[in-house]
């Protein structure tokens, strides 16, 4: 029996980043806001606890604060001729779970894409040609880069992000990405100070002929109180940030950032534990009615709203909507439906460089604090002679000493044994790794959907992923690998090994949990789920805010686009939809 | 913020009524906090097994030995508690395959679709060491733990590289894997989950643990960090006796 509650102005999916950020403003128009969250409330002083946070086999490997397959798993295939099968541990991708969602155990890398990024499909055909882009389905974004300035912005104050600009209204800043695309003013915090490893790689690629700069972070290198009024503590470079939550309050989160104001707010409520199901559609399937979820215990209500906001991960904000019948399933065989679209993930390669006499104390770290040098990312270089478009950072960012998962050895060196624990010793403090983050463009077979025989608990379909990283991402990997020896090289090791990207997406190893996709903004509502203010184009009082609209990904970290993105939509809703609710806005 | 003040401005309810801790709460109005509300683990004592047999303590403890043999860079996988700290995961949710999506059909799958079995990691241990036992015995002529130091590491290789086949539902290959995943989990983790006795890893690599805070080492570039490490344990035992 399903228990019918009071109607809600609007009900959010999921309170992490997106949905904390619109609650939050739309608060501020006086609407009655309920938050429907899947996982628990979670807060710093509490479950962040500066006594036991450093746990790695916890939070790490056992990944305490994750989502976890018993829960919801994904089943997974290259291609549409292998059968999926489920992931029954999640690996290459480790979605959030809980209030905060990924925002809680993120890195803090915060990114502007390029402008030449939004507009991509465009930008690229009129620079290259359209055969260039014969095997890709990238697409532009609706909105522009200059539209999202201000958004972009915003994102950045509210988290406190530790950064030099690089380009400020077309003068380009010493010390910053030179090839960054004009931004009004600089981040609210300078750089961080840098650890031994990342200082010795920006003098490489300096004199390599890179242009190396500080990683945009969301540990922060001051204290620091934010728009809102919330106050944030200095980084302890502790090197505990990906996989965990922040003790120090100094890695911007949700928690850190936006719930001390929000959760106080009388018009908002949150329930934690509540798992939505699906959107309920009106009879004439234009117009959402609310959203039917289930507590722990089972028992189903269903929450009528006016506006709903799907807040959740990218991966279940697609799935909700091929739950819900919102918008046409797309199909890979005729190329046409919109939901599902353009799923893209992250080409990353990586090198190791293998020291005899570097001490780079590798634990003193942070998330995002290291150095880039963009050179060779997005449409940054000229790509005429080349077979490839995209492009990827070189990056710099040793993240942590946790030495279950960090221990690098040479190559040929035994697993197990004396000889093994001899090399381990010799090269944990004289090793430096860094990675290419590439960008993954969209391609006609990689696509989400329903799965046809794995179900979850409530006997409900699994999402499916088929994917494969296409070819030309492929030649861009190499090319950027080719690159990132370059720098290597100057950094005088002993020994280099390569970690370069190959074919068949392996859904085992870690690799990145940047989803994208599924759930994409455009001007074409053939081609796209959202219009450019990431309303749906089929069901007017639906919005699904964040990295599922991109239409493609680039060779950076989502996050920070998210954050532009959920400010972007909430702008949309208080200045346009309100006034006219129930209704596309865009014709 | 007095617990006056907080139960006066705070609405926490619940939603509905349901058996269990994590059931759906209606938060508006202020943050909630409880005191005591967090979850810090619970140290692993050693003595006594929760999951292996004495016949599986036998072999875990020869095979972790060779895994990680005493030598002058740290005492053995034994004396380090790596036995204790598989048998205490394999006791756990970690045992049963908590976390897992473990419904069926399983069907063997590509290598980029990972792990496909429908036995639990516990599962995979009580077959897997009975497998590993008969087919060392058959194989080198004796059971493992009287063989040399070299016969025990080439039986190991064997199982690492498939050369050696199990008998029965476990892959060989794949449950050396986990083995060996399972004792650098001992071995490299907090002390408080019942392996890296005395930190003896994190001293041999030079790991400072649970400090927290390197501000006033960033800037020194290329100099070993001075001081040694601390472990959750340690925080723990001392709040405990405080």
């Amino acid at each position: 029996m399903t228990t019918i509650l009071p109607k809600k102005d609007v009900v959010i999916i999921g309170l992490g980043w997106t949905g904390s950020i619109l609650a939050n403003e739309l608060a501020d128009e006086g609407l009655d806001i309920v938050a429907l969250e899947r996982g628990p409330w979670r807060d710093t002083a509490t479950d962040f606890n500066i006594a036991y946070m450093q746990d790695e086999l916890r939070y790490a490997i056992r990944k305490d604060l994750f989502l976890h397959a018993s829960e919801e798993a994904m089943t997974m295939r290259n291609n549409t001729s292998e059968t999926a099968l489920p992931m029954r541990d999640y690996g290459s991708f480790l979605p959030g779970r809980g209030v905060g969602g990924a925002g809680v155990h993120w890195n803090g890398h915060t990114w502007r894409f390029y402008d030449s990024d939004f507009e991509l499909k465009s930008h690229l055909t009129e620079r290259y040609g359209a055969d260039r882009l014969a095997d890709l389905t990238i697409e532009d974004w609706g909105v522009t880069g200059r539209e999202l300035e201000h958004s972009y912005d915003r994102f950045e104050q509210l988290a406190g992000i530790s950064g030099k600009a690089g380009n400020i209204d077309g003068r380009i800043e010493e010390g910053g990405n030179p090839f960054e695309s004009p931004r009004k003013r600089d981040y609210p915090l300078p750089p961080n100070r840098m650890p031994y490893g990342p200082a010795l790689f920006a003098d490489a690629a300096k004199s390599a002929g890179f242009h190396p700069f500080p990683t945009p972070a969301a540990n922060l290198s001051q204290n620091y109180v934010n728009p809102l009024g919330v106050a944030m503590g200095q980084c302890s470079y502790c090197g505990f940030c990906e996989r965990f939550a922040c003790a120090n309050y100094s890695k911007s989160s949700p928690q850190t950032c936006v719930l001390p104001v929000l959760m106080r707010k009388p018009n908002f409520e949150l329930r934690s534990n509540s798992d939505v199901r699906k959107i309920e559609l009106a009879k004439d399937g234009k117009t959402a009615r609310g959203v039917t979820y289930v507590d722990t215990s089972g028992r189903e209500f269903f929450q009528p709203a006016d506006l709903v906001l799907v807040c959740a991960y990218a991966l279940h904000n697609v799935r909700l909507m091929l739950l819900s019948g919102i918008g046409q399933p797309y199909d890979p065989a005729t190329g046409e439906g919109t939901t599902g679209r353009n799923y893209c993930y992250q080409t990353n390669a990586g090198v190791t460089v293998f020291f005899d006499d570097k001490n780079f104390n590798p634990f003193i770290a942070g998330g995002a604090i290291g150095q880039t040098a963009d050179d060779f990312n997005g449409d940054s270089f000229d790509h005429s002679a080349l077979d490839f478009v995209g492009g990827g950072g070189i990056n710099c960012i040793p993240t942590s000493g946790r030495p279950i998962q960090h221990r690098p050895v040479p190559k040929g060196t035994p697993k197990w044994g004396s000889a093994w624990k001899k090399a381990t010793k010799e090269a944990y403090q004289s090793t430096l790794s860094f990675g290419v983050q590439g960008s993954s463009y969209a391609a006609r077979g990689n696509y989400l959907s329903l799965d046809p025989t794995y179900k979850d608990r409530y006997g409900v379909p699994l999402l499916r992923m088929t994917f494969d990283f296409p070819d030309n991402d492929i030649r861009m990997s190499h090319y950027l690998s080719d690159r990132a020896l370059e720098i290597a090289k100057a950094m005088g090791g002993r020994e280099i090994a390569e970690a370069r990207r190959d074919k068949s997406w392996n859904s085992v190893p870690y690799q990145s949990t940047h989803n994208t996709g599924g759930a994409i903004m455009g001007s074409d509502p053939t081609k796209s789920a959202l219009n450019k203010y990431l309303q749906s184009w089929d069901v007017a009082n639906v919005f699904v805010i964040g990295a599922s609209a991109f239409p493609q990904n680039a060779g950076k970290n989502p996050t920070g686009t998210v954050g532009a993105l959920a400010y972007w939509a909430a702008d949309a809703i208080r200045n346009q939809y309100l006034r006219n609710p129930g209704k596309g806005l865009v014709g | 913020m007095n617990r006056r003040t907080f139960l006066t401005t705070t609405a926490v309810g619940l939603v509905a009524l349901a058996s269990g801790v994590a059931q759906a709460r209606s938060i508006s109005g202020a943050v909630p906090w409880e005191a005591f509300a967090g979850e810090p683990p619970t140290p692993v004592t050693p003595g006594g097994w929760h999951f292996f047999q004495p016949r599986e303590v036998v072999l875990m403890e020869a095979i972790v030995d060779r895994l990680i043999p005493a030598d002058d860079l740290s005492p053995s996988g034994r004396d380090c508690g790596c036995v204790v700290y598989v048998d205490r995961q394999l006791a756990g949710s970690f045992g049963e395959a908590a976390r897992l999506y473990m419904k069926g059909p399983f069907l063997p799958g590509l290598p980029t679709q990972g792990y496909q079995n429908s036995l639990t990691p516990a599962g995979r241990y009580r077959a897997g060491l009975a497998a590993f036992d008969k087919a060392v015995s058959d194989t080198f002529g004796g059971r493992f733990e009287t063989l040399s130091p070299g016969k025990q590491d080439q039986a190991l290789s064997e199982l690492e590289t498939g050369k050696l086949k199990l008998s029965g539902k476990v892959d060989g290959k794949g449950f050396f894997a986990l083995v060996l995943e399972n004792t650098m989990e001992g071995f490299f983790a907090d002390p408080v989950h019942g392996g890296n006795r005395d930190m003896a890893s994190w001293k041999m690599i030079g790991f400072p643990g649970a400090r927290y805070d390197y501000r006033d080492w960033v800037d020194q570039h290329d100099k070993p960090y001075p001081r040694g490490p601390v472990s959750i344990l340690g925080n723990i035992v001392q709040a405990k006796a405080g």
